[in-house]
Order: structure tokens, then C-alpha cells, then sequence
């Protein structure tokens, strides 16, 4: 049964959920709470067969709640799995990443490491490159963007590409589109994927209450529109109470800024 | 053969221009008494490698720091590490800025005696393009083409673990040893500091063999400071010190590294450092994180 009340950050957990609903047998990772909520709750609903860690040195048979526990929980291990082992699994191709970039562009490469126009020189240092250059030539990779704007879709090149894309000046030899595997990019007004013509990015479908136009204003660059743009499904009662299940501390209200409903109210 | 060296000593053996590897992950398991060793050291130029947390940054914000060789610097909680951040904004340092797994295949190479390994990580990205030492190669075999990640040769590593013994076999009880083996196995030289120093005996039962993951062989010199890691974690005795790297990370933005070191570091003893902590007792009440 479709939910009458529920927030924006659940509304995003139950899209992050689709990405993975089809991946079969991979390691799901989802970097943050609503992306890892997403991961969550497909293995709990759509795709039992996901893998997904403790985020620390084990893979678990069950997903683990966020947050602190109590002293009688036991995670259910099923491996284990260190740093050094996810680099195995990563480069067997069987997982499915869903991270929040700081920039994304139309190609589809994204910026984690610093921001400015002198990469030896940044304006600001932000974490460095990570593990985005090699998982985004291992294996599917989805975004998550908590704040939809051109500061994040860009014009132009991301200051520094962290992660391979659909940019024919950068393919390597040997390599084309098909061997990049981007798919849904969930932000907090809508849901995108790489599917319009030679990948370009695509509206799939616009939360409830926002527009088409107010899409495209906030994005950096042109994107594909289909003839008709469905509006994002709502979650079900189902899924929100396994969303509760494993967000016993509600830090998905933490997530956006005050917590928005998941129905945008119509300006007055 | 006895390996027990005092920090001191340690610090002693490695000398201006070397390149260092340094063990742990962002705020987890970091050699830190080490690091504040080489804080009151007059080292400079060095290298450093690491899966960088406030090792990185306090080594840079001293002014040690030649070149970084890394693919993140972070405190996990505090994402941006305050200090690296104002060393890289401020154009001062020379960077190596790779894939989390190309640096493990660079101390693979390294350990295994080859220039490099190929890999396809990296490929289409600014890894290539900001590391112009870094050579994309033709196959033999394929008609690809795959970046040669060169081998990272340590002059040192430097690792913290929980146990270790006087011959220096090392154990690493925590969940995760993270890279330490291949810091280890890439370097001239290895540094270790242990939580505790135990006899031999301890290694008997075969699931404590097991979390022994490289020979003593390796292990140049073993030095005994419980809470060595402090402010990062070392599983099973103590979590990240979460509120000191909060202190910590007020210190960029307000009085800068000298004050930090003033209060921390400068002409004071690891016990000294500790007792702001409640000694070793209260090092190893910090709570370990839930993820």
C-alpha cells in the first residue's frame, strides 16, 4: 500500500533501493545513510541476494542497523572482508557503488578529490581520489546528490575526474561507452540515468511536486526529457517500516536539510 | 635476536629525504607516537605514502613533508583533514594523488620485486593526466592499453599493532590489518610499535598465528608504547579519540600547529601526552566506533 506520509530522504531511499533491485549476486555499497538505507533495503526486499559489509573488516548475511546497538546484537558475518579483499572484489566486477560526488559532469565523471582551477594549487582540498578511478572501470557505479544544482552539474569538466566516463576525448584504448557501467543518479528533486542518446543523461522521473523546468534550471548542463516524465512512485507502507527496522536512530532525518517531506507543498 | 628499540631510536635510523610508508587507515591504527617522535625530530623532505589520516597532516603541517604520495587524507568523522587541506590550499607540496588500489598494487610491486604492475585503474581519469611519471603501456597480449603503476619502494614503514614480541612477530587482532603487510613488504626497513609486548608463547594458538600476517624476518625493530596509536584507534583496546581530533581540528582554524604542538608534543614524554588523557587507563576506555 503507497504511503500518504513520508519524508524527501525516504522517498530517496526507496529510488536508491531500485539501483540495486536487478544487480543479482554483487556487494552493495552505499556510501552515507540514505544511499546505505537504499542498499539495505533491497537486500531486504527486491534482491535477498546482495552482499553488503559492516562497513568496517566483514560481509554480512543480513544488513546491519545504522548506528549504535545493543549489547545482545550479533552481526550476522558471513566472510571476512578488509580493505585489501574489497580491492579483490572490486576488480571482479561484483559490485555496485552508490556515492555522493561533489561535482558531476556531462559525461558523466565525478569529482571527490579537490575543487579549482590549479589542481596543484586547490582552492579546496577535499579528500582525494579514493577508490573512484578504479571502481569506476570495475563495476556499476550510481550517484546520490542530497542537493540538485549546477554547483554539482556542472558546465564544463569536473576540476578534477576522479572517475571514468562517457568523454570521448579520455577513452582509453581498447575501450568504449559499454565498458562504463553508470546507472541511476537520485537527487533530492529527481531521478537520472545515462540512457538518452551516446549517454547522455536522462530524466527518468521528477519527485513529487517539482517540475521539469526547475530540472533543468538546476542543472549545468542540457539533459535528455523524454515526451512525458512520470512523477518519482512513493514508497509503500512496507518500505518504510523496513526503513525504520534499520534506522532505529532516524538519522535519515538528518540527512537533508529540515527534513523534508517526501511531497513538495504547493507555494502559497 | 632482541629488536626493542626505544622511539628514539627509531627516529634515529631514518634520515631527511626518505620515503615512508606509514600503516593504518585515515584515523585508525597510525603509528602516532612515532609521528609525534618525528614532530620533535629535525627530519625534513621526506615522502610519505599512506592511507592518510593525522599522520599525514601533522607531518605536513610541520614542515616535514616533501611530497605525499595518497589517495585520501581524512579523518573519517571530520571528512576534510584539516591540516593537509591548508598544506595542499597553500600550493606547498608535491603530490602523488592515485587510486586506494593502485597504492596497494605499488607496495605489491614493491614487495614482489617488480617495476610495476598493470592495472586498468586510473584509465580516463586525471591520475594520468596530474601524474605525468605515470606510463599507460601496451599490452603483449590484449590490444589495450593499462597504466604501469610503478612500484612504491619504501626506505621505511612504520606500523602500529596490538602484540608484538622482542624478535618482532607482529599481531593484528583488530578486524581489519588493513595494508600494514604490504608496507611492510614494500620497505628496506620495518618500524613497528606495539600496544603490547608480549612473549612468544602468545602465538601458539593457531587463530593467534593466524592474525600474524608477515614474517619476523621483516620486523627491523619493535618498540613497546601501549596507546601508541592514540588519537587514532587500535582494535581491541581502544576507538578513535573523537573528541581530541575535534580539538585537533580546531587548532587550523585557530591558533595553527605550533599551539597544537606546544600543548601535545614540544619537550613532552609519551607519558606526559597521555596523561592529558587520562594515562593509558583512560586511552583505552575511548569507545570504538559504530558504523
Amino acid at each position: 500500500m503507497t504511503a500518504t506520509s513520508y519524508s524527501l530522504a525516504e522517498l530517496m531511499i526507496c529510488v536508491a533501493a531500485t539501483a540495486f533491485e536487478n544487480d543479482g549476486e554483487v556487494l552493495a555499497t552505499g556510501i552515507g545513510v540514505i544511499p546505505r538505507l537504499g542498499a539495505t533495503l533491497a537486500m531486504s526486499t527486491t534482491n535477498p541476494d546482495l552482499m553488503m559489509t559492516d562497513s568496517e573488516a566483514y560481509l554480512l548475511s543480513e544488513p546491519n542497523p545504522i548506528g549504535s546497538r545493543s549489547e545482545e546484537f550479533v552481526q550476522r558475518n558471513e566472510t571476512w572482508m578488509g580493505f585489501s579483499r574489497i580491492f579483490d572484489n572490486v576488480w571482479s566486477r561484483k559490485r555496485h557503488a552508490m556515492i555522493g560526488p561533489t561535482q558531476i559532469d556531462r559525461f558523466g565523471q565525478s569529482n571527490i578529490s579537490a575543487l579549482g582551477s590549479d589542481y596543484f594549487h586547490p582552492k579546496i582540498q577535499m579528500l582525494g581520489v579514493r577508490g573512484l578511478p578504479g571502481n569506476s572501470i570495475s563495476h556499476a557505479n550510481s550517484f546520490f546528490v542530497p542537493n540538485h544544482s549546477t554547483r554539482v552539474f556542472v558546465d564544463g569538466e569536473c576540476d578534477v575526474v576522479c572517475s571514468i566516463g562517457f568523454n570521448p576525448a579520455r577513452m582509453p584504448k581498447g575501450y568504449d561507452n559499454n565498458d562504463i557501467d553508470i546507472r541511476l543518479v537520485i537527487t533530492d528533486i529527481c531521478v537520472m540515468d545515462w540512457q538518452g542518446p551516446n549517454n547522455k543523461l536522462r530524466l527518468v522521473s521528477v519527485h513529487p511536486g517539482v517540475s521539469v523546468a526547475e530540472v533543468i534550471e538546476k542543472t549545468g548542463f542540457a539533459i535528455h526529457i523524454e515526451a512525458t516524465t512520470p512523477t518519482t512512485a512513493a514508497p509503500t507502507a512496507e518500505q518504510l517500516a523496513i526503513i525504520a527496522k534499520f534506522d532505529p536512530h532516524n538519522l535519515r532525518a538528518k540527512q537533508l536539510k529540515d527534513n523534508p517531506p517526501g511531497i513538495r507543498p504547493v507555494a502559497s | 635476536m632482541n629488536k626493542l628499540k626505544t622511539a628514539s631510536q627509531i627516529v634515529a635510523q631514518l634520515q631527511d629525504g626518505m620515503t615512508i610508508g606509514i600503516g593504518g587507515w585515515g584515523p585508525r591504527r597510525k603509528p602516532m607516537a612515532l609521528i609525534r617522535e618525528i614532530l620533535r625530530s629535525d627530519l625534513k623532505d621526506l615522502t610519505i605514502v599512506s592511507y592518510g589520516g593525522a599522520d599525514v597532516g601533522m607531518l605536513c603541517a610541520a614542515g616535514k613533508v616533501k611530497k605525499v604520495i595518497f589517495a585520501f587524507v581524512s579523518l573519517d568523522f571530520i571528512p576534510l583533514e584539516p591540516f593537509f587541506r591548508k598544506a595542499r590550499e597553500q600550493g606547498q607540496l608535491e603530490v602523488m594523488e592515485i587510486d586506494e588500489g593502485m597504492l596497494l598494487l605499488g607496495l605489491r610491486a614493491a614487495a614482489w620485486g617488480c617495476p610495476y604492475i598493470p592495472t586498468q585503474v586510473g584509465l580516463g581519469t586525471d591520475v594520468i593526466n596530474n601524474n605525468p611519471d605515470l606510463k599507460v603501456i601496451d599490452s603483449p597480449y590484449d590490444d589495450k592499453e593499462w597504466v604501469a603503476m610503478p612500484a612504491l619502494k619504501l626506505d621505511a614503514a612504520l606500523v602500529h599493532v596490538d602484540r608484538a614480541d622482542e624478535r618482532g612477530v607482529c599481531r593484528i587482532a583488530a578486524p581489519d590489518h588493513h595494508m600494514d603487510d604490504w608496507f611492510v613488504r614494500a620497505a628496506s626497513h620495518a618500524y613497528v610499535t606495539c600496544d603490547e609486548l608480549v612473549t612468544s608463547e602468545h602465538f601458539v594458538p593457531a587463530e593467534v598465528a593466524r592474525q600474524v600476517f608477515w614474517e619476523r624476518s621483516l620486523t627491523t625493530a619493535v618498540c613497546h608504547i601501549p596507546g601508541g596509536a592514540h588519537p587514532s584507534s587500535c582494535a581491541p583496546f581502544y576507538g578513535i579519540d573523537n573528541s581530541h581530533f575535534l580539538e585537533y581540528n580546531k587548532y587550523a582554524k585557530e591558533g595553527g600547529f605550533n599551539a597544537y604542538c606546544e600543548k601535545f608534543v614540544d619537550g613532552k614524554t609519551e607519558q606526559e601526552y597521555q596523561a592529558m588523557f587520562g594515562g593509558i587507563d583512560g586511552i583505552r576506555k575511548i569507545p570504538h566506533t559504530t558504523y
